[in-house]
């Protein structure tokens, strides 16, 4: 017996797959904006004279890095209410992504500052600028410039990688396909379409970054 | 209702380990062979070969995986298999592990010089002869750092397949939560044995990424 294929469905379901795709966006942008800015404390705390900031950022570093994004996720939002702390789902995941992306940006962020010569530094500081302005103003952005590739790609795996955000129902894009599966019976065509859905999400992802960098950040950006 | 104590919670834990660690062998092992066949694609001569292996690349790293799981827990009962979430994992697994494994080597057959090729032919090697012998050897050596690298990805990718049911550590922790209620220590515990099994495998890498910078 062959199985045959059915999309009828999917035109009733193109609300629901665009409100889902609307909050994955949602929750990818809030994350790169959250994580890039702890990233780049991150990175110059461990650059810091301050040993224990120092230690402290590298456990966590380590700690996220070496333990899946699933149950991080669970912990905070299952594990923390023992401890008094209840979250909203939609806080529970931005919360979760955040301290994820963060971790592995971190590291990217740390990579870029050390790449900047330190010339660069000195001759800010012979102009009389303050060190905190030559962070901001001088090493930050070529920094930035040398690590936009791989920031990129590390906001691109993370928006993927939100599709486990489904698991505590947050309404994003993987918890509307479960939803449309249980209602159509058709969950093959299903987890396609919304596959391919995340395709062509991660494909203008990409392009808009790379797009927004070369403006921002100047040319050479790829 | 039954007691738990600490040392059940951590024993059931353990148990249910040993799959998550079972799966990360046979999807490494699975998706470096399939990898090796897309490699080969992607450094092919012919156009379409070239053209198939990138597309099997970019959807495979251009999708979640959770999806891929889905599509492989749901799409192979249409083909006539009996499903099985253990199958599903593997193939799942196996087919993300390759599209990785297979661009990880190709950047290091990519950053060969075109001379080691050439040598090869002036040696009167043939095609297959030339990559056995001379470029694969070098492109497997130079990239071990990010396919290990790849393989700790790999380890934490396979929470994921808890979600297609099948019982590795986090499936078993989401049952001992719903017993114990006691997702604090539980989650915990969890996120400790995969830490345990990933960090030395982190610190491989970096060890082996220090020794290639040297070089």
């Amino acid at each position: 017996m062959g199985y045959s294929l059915d999309f009828g469905w999917l035109t009733e379901a193109l609300g629901a797959i665009a409100q889902g795709a609307a909050m994955t966006m949602m929750l990818i942008t809030v994350t790169t904006i959250a994580g890039t800015f702890f990233s780049v404390l991150g990175a110059a705390g461990r650059r810091s004279g301050y040993p224990l900031l120092r230690h402290a950022i590298t456990v966590y570093v380590e700690v996220i890095r070496n333990t899946p994004f699933l149950v991080q996720l669970f912990f905070i939002f299952f594990g923390l209410p023992a401890l008094g702390i209840r979250l909203d789902p939609v806080i529970a995941a931005i919360l979760a992504m955040t301290l994820n992306m963060a971790a592995y940006t971190t590291e990217i962020v740390g990579a870029g500052l050390d790449a900047v010569p330190t010339g660069q530094r000195e001759a800010a500081l012979a102009l009389g600028l303050r060190p905190r302005q030559v962070f901001i103003k001088v090493v930050l952005p070529q920094a930035l410039k040398v690590i936009f590739p791989a920031l990129t790609s590390q906001i691109v795996i993370m928006m993927l990688e939100s599709a486990v955000v489904s698991q505590i129902a947050v309404r994003e894009l993987t918890y509307e396909a479960d939803m449309l599966q249980a209602r159509t019976f058709r969950a093959f065509e299903t987890y396609f379409v919304v596959t391919m859905v995340y395709l062509a999400l991660s494909m203008a992802l990409r392009r808009f970054l790379v797009a927004g960098g070369r403006r921002v950040l100047g040319a050479g950006v790829s | 209702m039954i007691e738990f104590t600490l040392w059940d919670i951590v024993r059931n834990l353990l148990l249910a380990a040993r799959w998550t660690v079972l799966l990360s062998i046979v999807a490494f092992v699975g998706g470096a062979l399939v990898g090796l066949v897309i490699l080969f694609l992607r450094i092919a001569k012919n156009k379409w070969a070239r053209r198939f292996s990138s597309g099997y690349i970019a959807l495979f790293q251009g999708t979640p995986l959770l999806m891929q799981l889905f599509l492989m827990f749901f799409g192979l009962p249409m083909l006539g298999f009996r499903i099985e979430p253990w199958t599903a994992a593997v193939l799942g697994l196996t087919f993300f592990a390759s599209a990785y494994l297979a661009e990880i080597w190709r950047s290091g057959v990519d950053a060969l010089p075109r001379g080691q090729w050439d040598a090869g032919a002036s040696l009167g090697l043939h095609y297959l002869q030339e990559l056995r012998l001379i470029i694969l050897p070098q492109a497997f050596s130079i990239t071990r750092a990010p396919a290990v690298g790849f393989l700790v990805q790999l380890v934490k990718a396979t929470a994921l397949t808890s979600i297609i049911g099948f019982e590795e550590l986090v499936r078993t922790s989401n049952a001992i939560n719903n017993a114990t209620f006691e997702p604090f220590t539980v989650y915990g515990l969890v996120a400790l044995i995969f830490f345990v099994i990933c960090f030395p495998l982190t610190q491989y890498a970096r060890m082996l990424e220090a020794r290639s910078a040297r070089h």
